[in-house]
C-alpha cells in the first residue's frame, strides 16, 4: 500500500521515472508585469512660497545595472505642472504618452488647457488605483508638483496601488528614507510654508541629491530639476552634483576587503 | 443645369452619362453659400481667417468657434454646413491620434490632408451617404527642429548608428484645402465660400509664391482680405475669427492657436482703414470716365 496521498493516480516511478512537478505549473497568471524591469529611482520634491521646487536624477537601473544615464524622468504637463517618476521606466513612457494625448485633448477648447496638477494627481491616483485592481498595476510612484485650483502651490504624490500623501516636502523610494529625514530637518512642521525661499528650497534639493547618490546604489550624480512658479516652469535636465565629498566613506566598516 | 431633372442627381454614386457625380456638384453649391474662409501661407507661419456672419443677436460675440485645432500643430477651418465641418474636424483629430499612436510623433500636414481628402473622397462613392458639404482649409506647421518622440526618455546615441544628421533641413508651413469631392491640393493662398472669388483676387495680388509674407504681415491681410470680400453682402454684421500657427521660434512656438485680441483688433483696425481708403479713391477717380459712356 502506497501511504502518500500525492503519489496516487500518477504514473509509477520504477516504469516511468520520476514525476515531473513543473507540468502543474503550466498555466496561471500572468506575472511579468506585477514586477519592474528598468527602474528609475527616488524623486524629491520640496513646496516653497509661490512655487514647488522638484529633482530626481537621470538614472534608468535594469537591475544593478546602470542601463541608461541621461533619462529625462521629469515630465512637464501644460504649462503648471510636473510630474516626477520614479519606477518602471516603460510604464512611465505610457504614462508620459497618456498625459500628452490628454493635453492634446485639452487643449481643443478655445479656452486652452485648464487642468491643474491638482487635478492631474487625482487622475493619475484613479490610473493607478484601476490598473492595480486589474492586477496589471503600472509600476510606478511619482510626485505631482504645481498649483491647486486656488492658485495655492501643490505637492502631492501616488503610488502603484493608487495610494495619494500630501506634504510640504515628499519623496519616493529610497529618498523616502535618505532625502525626507533631511527636509524634516530644513523645514520642520512648525515652520510655515511662506518663510521657505526658492533658492532655500533649491538648495535643500541640491542637499538631497547629493545625499541620495552617496547612499543610494541605484542613484547617479546627473541630475534634473525644476522650478514651478506662477509665471513659468523652470526645469534644467543636464545637472551635474557640485562639491562631493567622499571621506565620509573611508570610515564606513563592514563592506569589502576589510581586515579590520 | 440642363441636367436636373435627368434622374442622374438624385444619388450619390451615380455617374451621368456626361460623367459627372451630380450630388458632389450639389454639395459645391451648399459651400458657395457658407460664410467666406480663407488661409494665407506665409515663410514663418500660416494663417486662417473666417467671416462668421452673425445671424442672431441673442449669440454671445466671440463664442461658437469656427476654427479648430487639430492636434497641437493644425487648424482647420470649413465653409459649407457647419455640423459637417464639425465631423471633419472631429475626423481629423482621429487620424492625428491614431498617427500619434503608430509613429509616436505628429502628424505632418500634407499627411493629414492626404488622409482627409481620401476620407471626403469615400462619401462620393456610395449611395447610402451624402457628399460633405464643406470645403476645408488645413494649416499647419510641421516642426523645423527636432521633437521628442512621444514617450521618449533619453537623447539617444552621440554619435554611431542611431547618431543625428546634422543640420538636416525639414519642417515647414503647409497649407491645404480639401472640397467636398475629397480634390485635395496644396495652396499658397486658399479661398473658399461665398466671398472666394473677391478673396482670390485679392490673393493672387499678394506674390505668395516668392515665399517673402511674414506672418505678421500675413494676419493683416488676412483680416483686410476678409473685409474686402464681405463688401457684397455690407447689409449683414459679421465677426472675424483668425487662427495662426507660427514657427517654432515665432509667436505660437509651432501650436496653433487664436490669433491674441490686440493683434486682431489692430489688424481689423487696418483693414478698416484699407477699404475706407479705397472707397475715397473710387470717389476721387474722375467722373469724366463715366460721362464719357
Amino acid at each position: 500500500m502506497d501511504h502518500f496521498p500525492g503519489t496516487w493516480g500518477r504514473p509509477r516511478n520504477d516504469v516511468y521515472g520520476a514525476y515531473d512537478p513543473s507540468y502543474l505549473q503550466s498555466t496561471g497568471p500572468k506575472t511579468h508585469t506585477s514586477s519592474p524591469a528598468v527602474t528609475g529611482t527616488s524623486v524629491v520634491g520640496v513646496v516653497f512660497n509661490g512655487g514647488v521646487a522638484i529633482a530626481t536624477d537621470n538614472l534608468a537601473s535594469y537591475g544593478s545595472l546602470a542601463r541608461f544615464t541621461d533619462t529625462k524622468r521629469l515630465r512637464v504637463f501644460g504649462d503648471q505642472a510636473v510630474v516626477g517618476f520614479g519606477g518602471d521606466v516603460s510604464d512611465m513612457q505610457y504614462i508620459d504618452r497618456l498625459l500628452e494625448s490628454i493635453d492634446i485633448r485639452e487643449n481643443y477648447s478655445s479656452h486652452g488647457n485648464t487642468l491643474n496638477a491638482k487635478n492631474l494627481h487625482t487622475y493619475l491616483a484613479k490610473v493607478f488605483y484601476k490598473r492595480r485592481s486589474e492586477f496589471n498595476p503600472l509600476w510606478n510612484h511619482v510626485l505631482v508638483a504645481g498649483f491647486d485650483s486656488d492658485g495655492k502651490p501643490f505637492l502631492s504624490s501616488a503610488d502603484l496601488l493608487g495610494t495619494t500623501f500630501s506634504a510640504p516636502h515628499l519623496a519616493t523610494g529610497f529618498g523616502a528614507h535618505l532625502a525626507v529625514p533631511i527636509l524634516r530637518r530644513l523645514f520642520p512642521e512648525e515652520r510655515p510654508v511662506e518663510e521657505i525661499g526658492q533658492e532655500e528650497a533649491v538648495e535643500a534639493l541640491k542637499q538631497c541629491m547629493k545625499v541620495l547618490f552617496y547612499r543610494d546604489a541605484r542613484s547617479t550624480d546627473k541630475y534634473s530639476i525644476a522650478v514651478i512658479t506662477k509665471d513659468k516652469i523652470d526645469l534644467k535636465e543636464d545637472e551635474q552634483l557640485e562639491k562631493q565629498s567622499w571621506a565620509f566613506a573611508e570610515k564606513i566598516k563592514g563592506y569589502g576587503r576589510q581586515t579590520v | 443645369m440642363t441636367s436636373i431633372g435627368t434622374g442622374y442627381d438624385l444619388s450619390n454614386s451615380v455617374f451621368s452619362p456626361d460623367g459627372r457625380n451630380f450630388q458632389v456638384e450639389y454639395a459645391v453649391k451648399a459651400v458657395e453659400n457658407g460664410s467666406t474662409a480663407i488661409g494665407i501661407r506665409c515663410k514663418d507661419g500660416v494663417v486662417l481667417a473666417v467671416e462668421k456672419i452673425i445671424s442672431s443677436k441673442l449669440l454671445k460675440p466671440g463664442a461658437n468657434k469656427r476654427i479648430a485645432t487639430v492636434d497641437r500643430h493644425v487648424g482647420i477651418v470649413s465653409a459649407g454646413l457647419i455640423p459637417d465641418g464639425r465631423h471633419f474636424v472631429s475626423r481629423a483629430r482621429d487620424e492625428a491620434s491614431s498617427w500619434r499612436s503608430t509613429y509616436k510623433g505628429p502628424i505632418p500636414t500634407s499627411a493629414l490632408a492626404n488622409r482627409l481628402g481620401g476620407y471626403a473622397q469615400a462619401y462620393t462613392l456610395y449611395s447610402s451617404v451624402r457628399p460633405f458639404g464643406v470645403t476645408s482649409i488645413i494649416a499647419g506647421w510641421d516642426s523645423e527642429a527636432e521633437l521628442p518622440i512621444d514617450g521618449q526618455v533619453g537623447s539617444g546615441p552621440k554619435s554611431g548608428a542611431g547618431g543625428k544628421v546634422q543640420d538636416a533641413k525639414a519642417g515647414g508651413p503647409g497649407l491645404y484645402m480639401v472640397e467636398p469631392s475629397g480634390l485635395y491640393w496644396g495652396y499658397y493662398g486658399a479661398a473658399t465660400g461665398k466671398g472666394r472669388q473677391a478673396a482670390k483676387a485679392e490673393l493672387e495680388k499678394l506674390d505668395l509664391s516668392s515665399g517673402k509674407m511674414s506672418l505678421m504681415e500675413g494676419v493683416k491681410e488676412a483680416a483686410r482680405i476678409i473685409y474686402v470680400a464681405h463688401e457684397d453682402s455690407k447689409d449683414k454684421d459679421f465677426e472675424l475669427e483668425m487662427s495662426w500657427i507660427s514657427s517654432t521660434d515665432g509667436p505660437t512656438k509651432g501650436r496653433h492657436e487664436e490669433v491674441p485680441r490686440e493683434i486682431l483688433e489692430e489688424a481689423e483696425k487696418a483693414a478698416r482703414r484699407a477699404l475706407d481708403d479705397d472707397e475715397e479713391e473710387e470717389a476721387d477717380k474722375p467722373s469724366g470716365e463715366q460721362m464719357e459712356e
